[in-house]
């Protein structure tokens, strides 16, 4: 298959678009398992300790 | 510098060394070029380093205690640096507006025409205040949410001093006429070969720190500074690729040609506002924000589907500067629609932070560095709003090459750039340097007013003068001729041009405000006085607004 600008147009038209579902489902399952849940509202209090100094 | 040990300090020495000789070797090879001029700066700026790394060379070696705490030096030597250039680029901004007012004021010197001071100012304010900003504050944040130490001494100095050392080469360059006319991409080929160098030694500490971390996950401000860094080298190597005329002359080539050349420059264009100006700054907004407030974030899940709605669209939305050119009608639709897509995580980003204030709106009000911080969030969802509909190809058909971009760019750049940021330093500083607060919240409420009074009477003038602008150039009179000349327009703006120089200057004094609120507050000899609660378990930490405040 020669590498013609149509070629290019098609992967970037389509292939791309189907990158853009997947990778957002990624993310989507990434937010939202439930397993995750602890580790983000672990996080999001976490920058609330003082303790001034690096953790041994 | 004085916890630097024997081996990094003789590393140091060595790299000082070198670039001295390579500043020699530029001099030698430019002779009367600019590469010659700035061969020389190069081996001043190493000397003179050289000369701070040797008085303090022979001193007693650092005690092993300073591991167990968090290596702020080159933060504090980064708040310096930052407020430096927020004040020499936010003066040249000022005097480039005041020139479109009153053209003279250019002294009939080539020096200080428009077309150089402009780039003098854009890179003056990104990258000299905007990136020792982000530099300095990722040094923050990065240590404090991994609970690490920086991965070592002497990186972080390398990238401070080599990153400023590129913003004076750039600049400098830009006032003897040396300029690749790629926007935001001014700089010549050997200042942005030594940019790359210092890029990769950032992303490298970085990354290397995160290694570090004895928090188990990496809180999100930090996947949006690493963002910043990862895809600012990526912009940066490939929207610069170039062949100078040989290695004694200033001047280089770009090795795209043509619309390509036009497609690469606004990939990189519009990724550095995204990349440079949003992604590094949420990540200040997602630290300094819940900090300040004492709440944590509205929804931690937000931010990161706004995290990867920010990253991946923006890659595409490009385009949307060159509607209406020879560049590909799918490209620009293309563009257009990830850059009305973008409201959508930009949107959730703003939403995240004003409603982490909902309980906290009294502080808003009693506390000026918050209100900094809320009125940022203001903006950024203000100003993405305005980009996302200034992408649609009809109305940039109104908008483009007029001052209306002008007055959205500011909005970005005041309103929320430079006003995150300056919330930031007014939580960092009393906290790196251990003091209660700053030296006076009075200055703090000052600049906050000058900083908000200046933006909207910038933004305001802009917007009237580019709307009018655009207006006047598609006039048509019954007979197909255009009704006003492209000086009637000139004089049109006239008026706003003076109120955008105005606005302008009350953002300049609220940044000297600044600058010496902080230098007191440093000066101040208070001793450490932040109350260390670190034996209370996280779940009973006072958060939700159990400090009180003067209103309660």
């Amino acid at each position: 298959m020669a590498l013609t600008h149509e070629t290019l147009l098609e992967g970037s038209k389509m292939w791309g678009l189907f990158y853009l579902i997947g990778f957002s489902i990624c993310v989507l399952i990434y937010t939202f398992l439930p397993s995750n849940r602890e580790r983000f509202e672990r996080a999001e209090r976490e920058i609330f300790d003082e303790d001034d100094g690096p953790w041994k | 510098m004085g916890q630097l040990t024997t081996g990094e300090r003789d590393f140091g020495a060595i790299i000082l060394i070198v670039l001295a000789i390579i500043g020699i070797a530029m001099a030698a090879a430019g002779r009367a070029d600019v590469l010659g001029i700035h061969g020389a700066m190069v081996l001043l700026y190493s000397l003179a380093l050289l000369f701070v790394l040797f008085s303090g060379a022979f001193g007693t070696s650092p005690s092993p205690a300073r591991l167990t705490r968090y290596y702020d030096d080159p933060i504090k030597v980064g708040v310096g640096l930052t407020l430096f250039w927020a004040i020499f680029g936010m003066f040249i901004g000022v005097w480039a507006a005041a020139q479109l007012a009153w053209p003279s004021l250019n002294f009939d010197t080539s020096w200080a025409s428009f077309g150089r001071i402009r780039p003098a100012h854009t890179s003056g304010v990104i990258f000299g205040f905007g990136g020792n900003a982000l530099i300095t504050t990722s040094f923050h944040v990065v240590q404090r949410t991994s609970r690490a130490r920086l991965a070592d001494q002497l990186s972080p100095w390398i990238v401070l001093f080599g990153f400023n050392l590129f913003c004076l080469i750039a600049i400098s360059g830009y006032f003897l006429g040396v300029t690749q006319s790629k926007e935001y991409a001014e700089a010549e080929w050997y200042a942005d070969i030594w940019l790359v160098i210092v890029w990769v030694t950032y992303f490298v500490l970085y990354v290397r720190t995160l290694a570090r971390r004895k928090e188990p996950h990496i809180y999100v401000a930090n996947w949006y500074y690493l963002a910043f860094i990862l895809v600012v080298a990526i912009l940066h190597i490939v929207n610069n690729l170039a062949v100078p005329l040989s290695f004694a002359h200033a001047k280089s080539y770009t090795v795209w040609a043509g619309v390509q050349d036009s497609m690469v420059q606004w990939w990189y264009g519009h990724n550095a506002v995204a990349f440079f100006l949003t992604a590094g700054f949420l990540a200040m907004l997602y630290y300094y924000l819940p900090k300040r407030a004492e709440r944590p974030i509205f929804s931690y899940r937000l931010s990161i589907l706004s995290f990867w709605g920010i990253t991946f669209f923006y890659m595409w939305a490009g385009s949307h500067h060159l509607h209406y050119t020879a560049l590909p009608h799918w490209v620009q639709n293309l563009g257009m629609t990830f850059s009305v897509m973008l409201l959508v995580p930009s949107w959730a980003s703003a939403g995240n932070a004003l409603l982490t204030l909902n309980g906290a709106w009294h502080k808003v009000r009693d506390d000026a560095t918050l209100r900094f911080i809320m009125m940022a969030a203001f903006f950024y969802g203000l100003s993405t709003f305005e980009g996302s509909f200034l992408a649609i190809r009809p109305v940039n058909a109104l908008s483009h090459y007029t001052d209306w971009t002008v007055g959205h760019v500011h909005a970005g750049a005041l309103g929320w750039v430079a006003m995150i940021t300056f919330g930031s330093l007014y939580t960092l500083v009393p906290a790196i340097w251990k003091r209660e607060r700053m030296y006076s919240a009075v200055l703090v409420e000052v600049h906050f007013w000058l900083a908000l009074a200046g933006t909207l009477i910038y933004v305001f003038a802009m917007w009237n003068s580019g709307i009018i602008q655009g207006l006047m150039w598609r006039t048509y009179s019954p007979d197909n001729t255009l009704v006003y000349s492209f000086v009637d327009t000139l004089l049109a703006m006239y008026p706003y041009y003076i109120a955008r120089a105005f606005g302008g200057l009350l953002f300049l004094i609220g940044a000297i405000v600044a600058a010496y609120n902080i230098w007191m507050t440093v000066r101040s000899s208070a001793t450490a006085t932040l109350p260390l609660d670190e034996d209370l378990p996280v779940d009973e930490k006072p958060i939700g607004g159990a400090t009180p405040t003067p209103a309660e």
